[in-house]
């Protein structure tokens, strides 16, 4: 057993911050860090930034477009990254699709998709739920029938609906899981699409969510035309591309930088804010207790992550061991909103979102975190929700791990 | 032993209720919420003259239907139950309640001005410094020949947008965490020198940020000016109150949820069969009903000594601050991500039960009190 960091990856922890502090604009970190709603470019810049660096995708494989870093130097990226409040690269095109493209893909396949995913040219939504198919993803009814076009080539004609589809409103393209054969039992008959969302028939609506944000869609899809080429491996396999998806989204889920970096804050906001006492909160021995607890928790999150990382390593594949990483990974999440709210007192009732941000009554009032802290609490609970519920992930465990 | 309520409590209840059904589904909320004054005078008008309910907690020499802090809890929970913004908690509990315990001289025409619902009042006592310590003051009243002088600044003072009047409080004496020189006041919201910078609450209320500068107030606006002690009945009466529209609240997150659960199907059944969430809605309905007997508990004790009270009232805000957390973020839970939307009601009781958890004190505020009651001031 051995924890230190090599020579080696000292060497690359100190490059890594030194292309953060060169590179990360900090007009973004303070969006970040105030929790702040981040538009389509902010996103969008950052990646590309990463891009050209070649060091957007971490976990891919060299000869797609991958840094080649071993599994402790992907740890103290993602460490780095959130000490640094950089935004978090979206997942959907690296972490999900990508890897389903490279493994599953055709040779043209990944030549067509991989690089403008990478470079950040087509940003990706992730079509899975349904209204009536969420935990149960499987009973999906959105239905791809075959026919041939006018002009001779083989499409699928795509009806249904999709939903929850997070930030698709930017979206240029949608992985979509369909129904290729309604009489097969129920994981057999489902096909993996990749739907370009220019296409005539693809509709996006906004749903709004509970702090005010507009972050989810629902998408419409009528009779929308998709050449079969779009789709990924074969006809009626798309559940294998679905489960593999689901697993690389599960890692990384834990969060553990970010959240020792939300700590950090709640620390830096309660020795600033005044307790009942009228002393620093972080003086305030119940608050303090739960900080201290939300920490060991983390720790204990943390060294879990590590192990994982170890075994990974050592060439076991993310397993259903991830699930423990989500479940823990969210609720820790959660506390960390719940502290900042409390941490606010009075000012966290005001609701500024939307507010124009000039003119003379314009400005949130009181400590500049608290307006942010109950919408972030709000929006926060759907960390134990999607992803696979954490119910569905217990579940997971006792079937999967414990054998039950 | 007895927890039934009187006839004519039983009918202050039924007339709320089925006004509130009539009047103030989530839709008409949704509208009030987003309206330009954001609350319905007309309501308030007919909750004044049609219910009357606005005077069921005065008693008849004062110009009400009799009733007290128990009628306060029927009606908060009603309330609670539509998530009603209108002022009855600022207005009713809060200045009715100074009303009756200061003998203030002017209180039987305040009083007809509020069970008339003609003068509302909203409550400026928190600071930004002060967090929950109610006597700790930086606004100053000073003497001025017969009247007085206020400065200062109060913090998210809720409902004062659509308040006539203020009760504020304000250090005639004493250093900045005095218990002695809390003084307390009732002022006209429109006299000069009064600035309010007014915007929604999170939860779709109304409230302001309300500076003093240099604010002449006549000497008939002191309502106490050593009252520390009244502001802290008044503050337990009306935590009692919140309580009780917190239970309101936590019936309907725990009804929604069991009317989801049995109605969302996924893997070919009604979710409400899975057990692990069957238990968990026990679970929700073990802290709904302790909520109950909780708020029962300290209404009925708001009018015992000081200490009682103040035990009662502050094991019933930790109690039910736990039961809010728990209970919403289950709601939320268990309904997947439908409950995540603005569109269901469901969220909107989440984002209430969220606040009432900080309000007139955090679950920490009152454990340690409680605990400073029941050990350190015994000992
Ligand atoms: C903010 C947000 C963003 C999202 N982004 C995307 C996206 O980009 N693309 C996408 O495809 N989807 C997305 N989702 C959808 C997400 O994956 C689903 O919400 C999730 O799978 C749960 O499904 P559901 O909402 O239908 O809840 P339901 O499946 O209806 O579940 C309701 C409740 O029942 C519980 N439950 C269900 N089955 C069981 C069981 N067998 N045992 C015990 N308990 C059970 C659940 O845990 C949950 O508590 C997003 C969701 C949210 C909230
Ligand atoms: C100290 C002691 C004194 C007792 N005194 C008496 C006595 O005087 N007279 C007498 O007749 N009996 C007595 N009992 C027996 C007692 O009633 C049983 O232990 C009890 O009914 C549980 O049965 P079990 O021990 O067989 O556990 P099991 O029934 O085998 O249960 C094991 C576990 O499974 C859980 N479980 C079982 N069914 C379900 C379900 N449907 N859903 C979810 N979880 C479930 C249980 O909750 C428990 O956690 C006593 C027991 C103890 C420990």
């Amino acid at each position: 057993m051995n924890l230190d960091f090599s020579p080696e990856d000292l060497a690359f922890r100190d490059e890594v911050r030194a292309f953060i502090a060169e590179n990360y604009p900090a007009g973004l970190r303070d969006k970040q860090e105030e929790g702040e709603e981040m538009a389509k470019e902010d996103f969008l810049s950052w990646h590309r930034t990463l891009a050209k660096k070649g060091w957007v995708a971490p976990a891919w494989p060299e000869k797609y477009g991958g840094p080649g870093w071993t599994s402790v130097q992907r740890y103290i990226w993602s460490e780095e990254t959130a000490r640094a409040d950089c935004v978090p690269i979206l997942p959907f095109g690296i972490n999900m699709v990508g890897p389903v493209i490279y493994t599953f893909g055709t040779p043209e396949q990944k030549e067509r998709f991989l690089p403008p995913t990478l470079s950040g040219d087509i940003w990706w939504s992730q079509g899975y739920s349904e209204p009536g198919a969420g935990s149960d993803l499987a009973s999906l009814k959105t239905k791809a029938e075959r026919f041939t076009g006018d002009d001779g080539k083989e499409y699928y004609l795509v009806n249904g609906q999709k939903t929850w589809t997070t930030l698709a409103q930017h979206g240029d393209w949608i992985f979509c899981l369909v129904r290729t054969d309604p009489t097969a039992k129920i994981q057999e008959g489902i096909s993996f699409l990749l739907i370009d969302m220019k296409s005539p028939g693809v509709t996006v609506r906004p749903i709004i969510t509970l702090g005010g944000e507009h972050e989810v869609n629902e998408v419409w899809l009528e009779n929308v035309k998709v050449p079969v080429e779009n789709r990924i491996f074969d006809e009626n396999k798309g559940w294998t591309c679905a489960k593999f998806l689901l697993a690389h989204e599960r890692s990384g889920i834990a969060g553990v930088a970010r959240s020792k970096r939300g700590i950090e804050r709640i620390r830096q906001i309660a020795a600033v804010e005044l307790s009942d006492d009228g002393d620093a909160l972080i003086k305030d021995p119940m608050f303090k207790r739960k900080v201290a607890e939300l920490e060991i928790d983390l720790t204990a999150l943390e060294y879990t992550e590590l192990r994982t990382l170890a075994g990974e390593a050592a060439g076991k594949g993310p397993g259903p061991e991830s699930s423990v990483l989500k479940i823990k990974g969210t609720e820790i999440q959660q506390r960390i909103t719940e502290l900042v709210l409390e941490a606010a007192g009075h000012y966290g009732a005001p609701y500024f979102r939307g507010f124009p941000k000039d003119g003379d009554n314009a400005h949130p009032i009181g400590p500049d975190f608290a307006h942010r802290a109950a919408p972030t609490y709000f929006n926060v609970r759907k960390t134990s929700i999607y992803g696979g519920s954490n119910e569905i992930q217990r579940n997971i465990i006792a079937k999967m791990v414990l054998g039950l | 032993m007895d927890f039934n309520f009187t006839e004519e409590q039983s009918m202050v209840r039924d007339t709320v209720a089925s006004f509130l059904q009539d009047k103030y589904d989530f839709e008409t909320r949704r509208k009030i919420v987003a309206s330009e004054s954001g609350w319905r005078a007309d309501y308030w008008k007919a909750f004044a003259e049609e219910l009357g309910i606005l005077g069921a907690s005065f008693s008849e020499e004062l110009g009400g239907l009799g009733g007290g802090a128990i009628d306060n809890m029927i009606i908060m929970e009603e309330f609670g139950k539509a998530l009603v913004i209108e002022p009855y908690l600022g207005s009713v509990v809060i200045g009715g309640g100074f009303m009756k315990h200061s003998g203030y001289a002017g209180a039987a025409s305040v009083i007809e001005g509020i069970v008339g619902g003609t003068t509302t009042i909203a409550f400026a006592y928190a600071e930004p410094q002060g967090r929950y310590t109610w006597q700790d003051l930086k606004t100053t009243a000073k003497k001025d020949g017969s009247g007085w002088v206020l400065n200062g600044h109060k913090a998210v003072v809720v409902g004062a947008p659509f308040a006539s009047h203020l009760i504020v409080t304000a250090r005639t004496g004493g250093a900045q965490r005095d218990a002695g020189g809390v003084g307390v006041f009732l002022i006209d919201k429109s006299l000069p020198g009064v600035v309010t910078r007014d915007y929604p609450t999170v939860d779709g209320n109304r409230a302001s940020e309300v500076y003093f500068e240099n604010v002449s107030v006549p000497a008939d606006a002191l309502i106490s000016e050593d009252g520390l002690g009244l502001v802290n009945q008044v503050i337990d009466e009306a935590t009692a109150a919140v309580g009780a529209e917190a239970v309101g609240v936590l019936r309907k997150l725990h009804e929604g949820t069991l009317d989801y659960a049995k109605q969302r199907k996924q893997f070919g059944t009604s979710i409400a069969n899975f057990q692990v969430l069957q238990h968990r809605m026990v679970d929700m309905f073990i802290e709904v009903e302790q909520s109950v007997s909780m708020i029962y508990m300290a209404t009925i004790k708001v009018d015992e000594s000081a200490e009682e009270r103040a035990k009662a009232v502050s094991a019933m805000k930790v109690r039910i601050g736990r039961a809010c957390k728990f209970v919403g973020q289950n709601a939320i839970q268990i309904h997947g991500g439908m409950g995540m939307t603005d569109e269901l009601a469901i969220g909107h009781y989440f984002k209430r039960a969220s606040l009432i958890e900080g309000l007139f004190g955090s679950v920490d505020h009152h454990l340690k009190r409680y605990e400073f009651l029941s050990f350190d001031a015994a000992a």
